[in-house]
């Protein structure tokens, strides 16, 4: 570690010699797979640029590093930024206050005027504040699928999830796995998500989301995303226990799996393996059904350094102002498979899923709060219990799993 | 002390009981060895033949490529400096976290065996009884605790939380060793003069390498293989190798390379692994010293 | 001789000031940790402690839901097993081992080496044996014996095996060099008096050996139960809970709540009906077993 901060040291060095000092700032964050290391050395490129130093803390698995990061903050040794989920994550830090408060930069450089949609930026208040900086916009109602899966295998590419559905038994036929899906919790509670747009529809999405109705969670539409996830059990392979989702979408890269229900940072892996959209492989945005995108996203964090330290702050100041400028933001969503929190930026770059996912963003109609906006750490954990519970235990009823998903609603936070 | 096997009289080598014995232990073995095969085989393979299939299956071309990666370019983040980074990292935090729990924890072994006080085996109890608290619960006070002591994110704290939890489980091993030590060596020491300090450093000390030795074995083992501490109360310049292992082994960069993962894991597994083979035979000796007695 | 004795006074002060750090730790870390621990699980704390105190609904909440319900009956099935197992098998081949055997220091080694390795190491390599698309089942099945099952770990029911053969493989070679130790403790005029009455090997081990080797029984017991109790890092690293929510446990509980769900009063309520239960099943044995012997 020291051989490489003196090297990297002496490296700004030469390329700033004559401007400011030169800050450390460590950045803790958990994007350690192909495409998403290749997307942070795009920001930490242009932060180094800037003549300062990023220092990579990453930690492989955002269960193995939060931990980490919230009791660095909580222990006094904060890091100098750090990547969490857009949402809820933070609030306690924050109401803390542990965390740099962003406003005064945010209001001087008009984030509000161009960051879209606009909610991602509530996202980051707090009592009017604004601590937090969102990097990108994630969904989940997306469907990876392998093109010459099906077209060598004679069937049709399926253009929506019943004609999935339909072709799955010909498919396993062949000896080819219909759905890949990994072993984590968050997984199937994410395709739940999805099921929730694309067979109850949108309105069913926003009533248990938006206004957390117990009688929308409790009804014969969302009925049908249990049978969903039911009748998903059959299409699985039985090694999934324990696969990380890039190790899922590996499947489907190599041909293992027909398709996978994943967010768009997949998209990252098959870039990654060179492999090109509407080619290779295709997407299906709201499988199909119902194209629309739950605007979820990662955000950086910047804690309070420990002492008065201004010169840390003003290396905060200039990050946070970095990871929102076009540039940085065209080149880290291209790597990423994410798109970008500004609507004013040229990505002509984009391949043709990225260009669905613009396509579909530029109607606010489209535009689904995150299940991490939505609902509190501990919710979205209730949650993911039951839907990993539900997916794997084939003796657990419809009506059984629905009348617990009906509770934790009532009493979510 | 005699370390000579001493079950019933060795009979032919070909009698049935001898087989059976034979035969039982070599099937353990088989099962204990397994892993380890699997993976040295796996970290001698390269990817292609990895996809055909058969994780037991030797290697056809034996290539050593995987272990250069896992050590030197194998990257965890941004960085792709392999496994060697974190090596030194885990050095520094070892030694002087195995010295201090080991000084500490001999020192309170020492004082429950011979110089019994008021309460002193109350303390014990509860010693014992923390060796059954889960880490995890102990986790959020302790890193209030060394934030107030000003030490949190240093080594100084890894150290501390080390010794802390190396605390019970090597002064149960320590009060049974010197509780085993004759007497009368003690009471010679008390007649010449000697004090506390005195008879525990000329007399108890010299005495007690087998304990020692199973002492540096399990503080060695249990610290290299920590990941939670280091990551937590080291401080970011002092992430331990672990950490590194963990980053290449959940992170797949494209495909899964199990070469390097299983490279990468022998490797963070020999400094352990190195200790047990050169001192097997004092462990077990020692062993025989700190449990036999309760 | 009373003469040549320390003044008492002294020797307590000695005793005491070396003591210090082992005082501290017990009262300061295990007794004030605890403490903590039980006054913050009547909270309603978050990602933060916080002082709103909300009477037993962290426990109404905790004793409601399926999942720790699921990870009690999995370290109570775990840890029984295990404990059975490592006792039997570590005796077992502490046994063959003390039979002058040839190679004693090679197969000591080979059962003694899992140990020094992490659980994440042992997950990974396990986790991959027993995989069932290309681990063993697979090999098997590849050499001709297609209908060849081996997939403990994606059952719901089996997965608690699938932990056990990694935990076992990882701790039994420790338990059978302490048994080993405490063999060679035993005097061989034992051994010579059970021949001359004639008394069966087997009987001279259930019957003489096992308890006078009583305090390696005591040490290994608290060894291999405190490993139980603290089961955490093996089933992330193998299953990470999985299938579902079918290999949890307590522990895997509290950390998941503590940290990634921000639910500190929920974490900690749980913590202390861990505390609680091991104090319920130490407390009596600690106190027959330590607190009796008061003299030195």
């Amino acid at each position: 570690m020291k051989a490489l901060k003196s090297a990297l040291a002496a490296a700004t060095f030469l390329a700033t010699a004559g401007m400011a000092s030169a800050t450390d700032l460590e950045v803790t964050h958990w994007w350690t797979s192909g495409g998403e290391a290749a997307a942070v050395k795009v920001f930490a490129d242009a932060f180094n640029a800037s003549g300062n130093n990023w220092v990579d803390g990453a930690i492989a698995g955002g269960g193995n590093a939060r931990p980490i990061i919230i009791s660095r903050i909580t222990g006094g040794d904060p890091m100098g930024a750090t990547q969490l989920n857009t949402g809820r994550d933070a609030e306690d830090l924050i109401q803390a206050g542990l965390m740099t408060d962003l406003t005064e930069l945010a209001e001087k450089e008009g984030w509000a005027d161009f960051i879209r949609p606009s909610k991602l930026l509530d996202s980051c208040k707090f009592e009017g504040k604004i601590y937090c900086v969102p990097v990108n916009i994630h969904s989940f109602q997306w469907m990876w699928l392998n093109r010459s899966v099906y077209e060598s295998n004679g069937l049709a590419v399926p253009g929506n999830w019943s004609d999935f559905v339909s072709s799955a038994s010909a498919l396993r036929e062949k000896g080819v796995i219909p759905l890949a899906v990994g072993g984590e919790p968050w997984q199937i509670n994410g395709m739940a998500g999805v099921f929730m747009v694309a067979l109850g529809g949108v309105d069913l999405y926003k009533a248990i989301n938006v206004e957390k109705s117990a009688d929308a969670a409790g009804g014969a539409e969302m009925t049908k995303v249990f049978e969903a996830i039911a009748a998903a059990r059959g299409m699985v392979d039985d090694g999934f226990v324990g696969r990380a989702w890039n190790d899922a979408a590996n499947m489907v890269i190599t041909g293992k799996a027909g398709a996978q229900i994943m967010g768009d940072w997949a998209q990252g892996e098959f870039s990654v393996a060179g492999l090109t959209a509407g080619k290779e492989y295709d997407c299906l945005p709201g499988l199909g059904v119902h194209p629309v995108l739950d605007t979820g996203g990662d955000a950086f964090f910047f804690p309070k350094p420990a002492g008065d330290k201004p010169d840390v702050v003003k290396a905060q100041l200039e990050m946070a102002s970095l990871l929102v400028s076009k540039q940085v933001q065209v080149d880290f969503n291209l790597k990423k498979g994410s798109l970008p929190i500004r609507g004013d930026i040229d990505l002509a770059a984009a391949n043709g899923c990225m260009q669905k996912g613009l396509k579909i963003l530029e109607k606010p109609e489209n535009i689904l709060p995150s299940g991490e906006q939505a609902w509190s750490s501990d919710t979205q954990g209730q949650m993911e219990d039951l839907w990993v519970e539900f997916f794997n235990d084939p003796d657990m009823s419809v009506a059984d799993a629905q009348g617990r998903y009906v509770e934790i609603i009532k009493t979510a936070n | 002390m005699a370390i000579e096997p001493r079950g019933t009289r060795p009979g032919r080598m070909l009698d049935p009981t001898r087989i059976m014995i034979y035969g039982v232990l070599i099937v353990a073995a088989v099962y204990y060895l397994l892993p380890l095969y699997v993976m040295i085989v796996t970290s001698m393979k390269g990817m292609p033949e990895i996809r055909l299939g058969n994780i037991f299956s030797p290697p056809v071309e034996v290539t050593f490529e995987p272990w250069v990666k896992a050590w030197d370019t194998a990257c965890t983040g941004l960085y792709c400096e392999g496994l060697k980074v974190g090596f030194w990292n885990s050095v520094q935090i070892l030694i002087p976290s195995v010295i201090i729990s080991i000084m500490v924890a001999s020192v309170n072994g020492y004082a429950l065996a011979n110089w019994r006080f008021r309460g002193s085996e109350v303390f014990f109890t509860i010693l014992i009884f923390g060796s059954f608290i889960p880490y995890q619960v102990m986790l959020y006070p302790l890193v209030i605790l060394t934030r107030e002591l000003g030490i949190f994110g240093s080594l100084y704290a890894v150290i501390l939380i080390h010794t802390i939890f190396g605390m019970p489980i090597l002064t149960l091993l320590f009060r049974n060793y010197f509780a085993s030590l004759p007497q009368e060596l003690f009471k010679a020491g008390r007649v010449d003069g000697a004090g506390f300090w005195g008879i525990f450093l000329k007399i108890m000390v010299p005495m007690s390498l087998p304990i020692f030795v199973v002492a540096v074995i399990l503080q060695v083992t249990g610290i290299w293989n920590d990941f939670l501490f280091g990551v937590i109360f080291a401080g970011t310049k002092n992430f331990p190798m672990t950490v590194q292992l963990n980053n290449i082994v959940n992170s797949t960069q494209g495909v899964k390379e199990y070469n390097v993962n299983m490279a990468a894991t022998i490797l963070t597994g020999a400094v352990p692994l190195l200790i047990y083979f050169l001192s097997g035979k004092y462990f077990v000796r020692g062993i025989a010293a700190g449990a036999v007695k309760g | 001789m009373d003469s040549a004795r320390p003044n008492p006074y002294f020797r307590n002060l000695n005793a005491k000031a070396a003591a210090v750090p082992m005082v501290l730790t017990t009262l300061v870390v295990f007794v004030g940790c605890s403490i903590w621990t039980v006054v913050y699980s009547f909270s309603a704390s978050r990602a933060l402690p916080i002082n709103e105190f909300v009477g037993f609904a962290q426990y109404d909440r905790l004793f409601s839901t399926s999942r720790w319900t699921k990870s009690v009956e999995n370290i109570a099935v775990y840890g029984v097993t295990s404990l059975i197992f490592s006792l039997v098998v570590g005796f077992i081949l502490a046994a063959f081992m003390d039979q002058k055997i040839r190679f004693e220091n090679t197969f000591r080694t080979i059962y003694l080496y899992p140990f020094a390795l992490s659980f994440i190491v042992t997950g990974l390599v396990w986790q991959w044996i027993l995989n069932p698309t290309f681990g063993l089942q697979q090999v098997v099945r590849d050499l001709g014996w297609e209908s060849f099952t081996f997939d403990l770990i994606s059952g719901r029911d089996t997965v608690i095996y699938a932990l056990l053969i990694a935990g076992i493989w990882q701790g039994t070679g420790f338990v059978m060099a302490l048994m080993l130790a405490g063999l060679r403790g035993i005097d061989e005029d034992i051994w010579k008096a059970s021949r001359v009455d004639g008394i069966p090997v087997w009987k001279t081990y259930l019957f003489v050996v096992i308890p006078m080797m009583r305090g390696v029984f005591i040490t290994t017991l608290v060894i291999i139960a405190s490993g139980i109790v603290r089961l955490y890092d093996l089933v992330v690293a193998l299953t990470n809970g999985g299938p579902g929510i079918a290999s949890e446990v307590p522990a895997k509980y509290v950390y998941d709540f503590m940290f990634a769900r921000g639910n500190v009063g929920q974490a900690l309520a749980a913590s202390t009906v861990m505390l609680t239960t091991v104090l319920i099943i130490l407390i009596p044995w600690v106190y027959l077993e330590y607190g009796k012997k008061k003299q030195g």
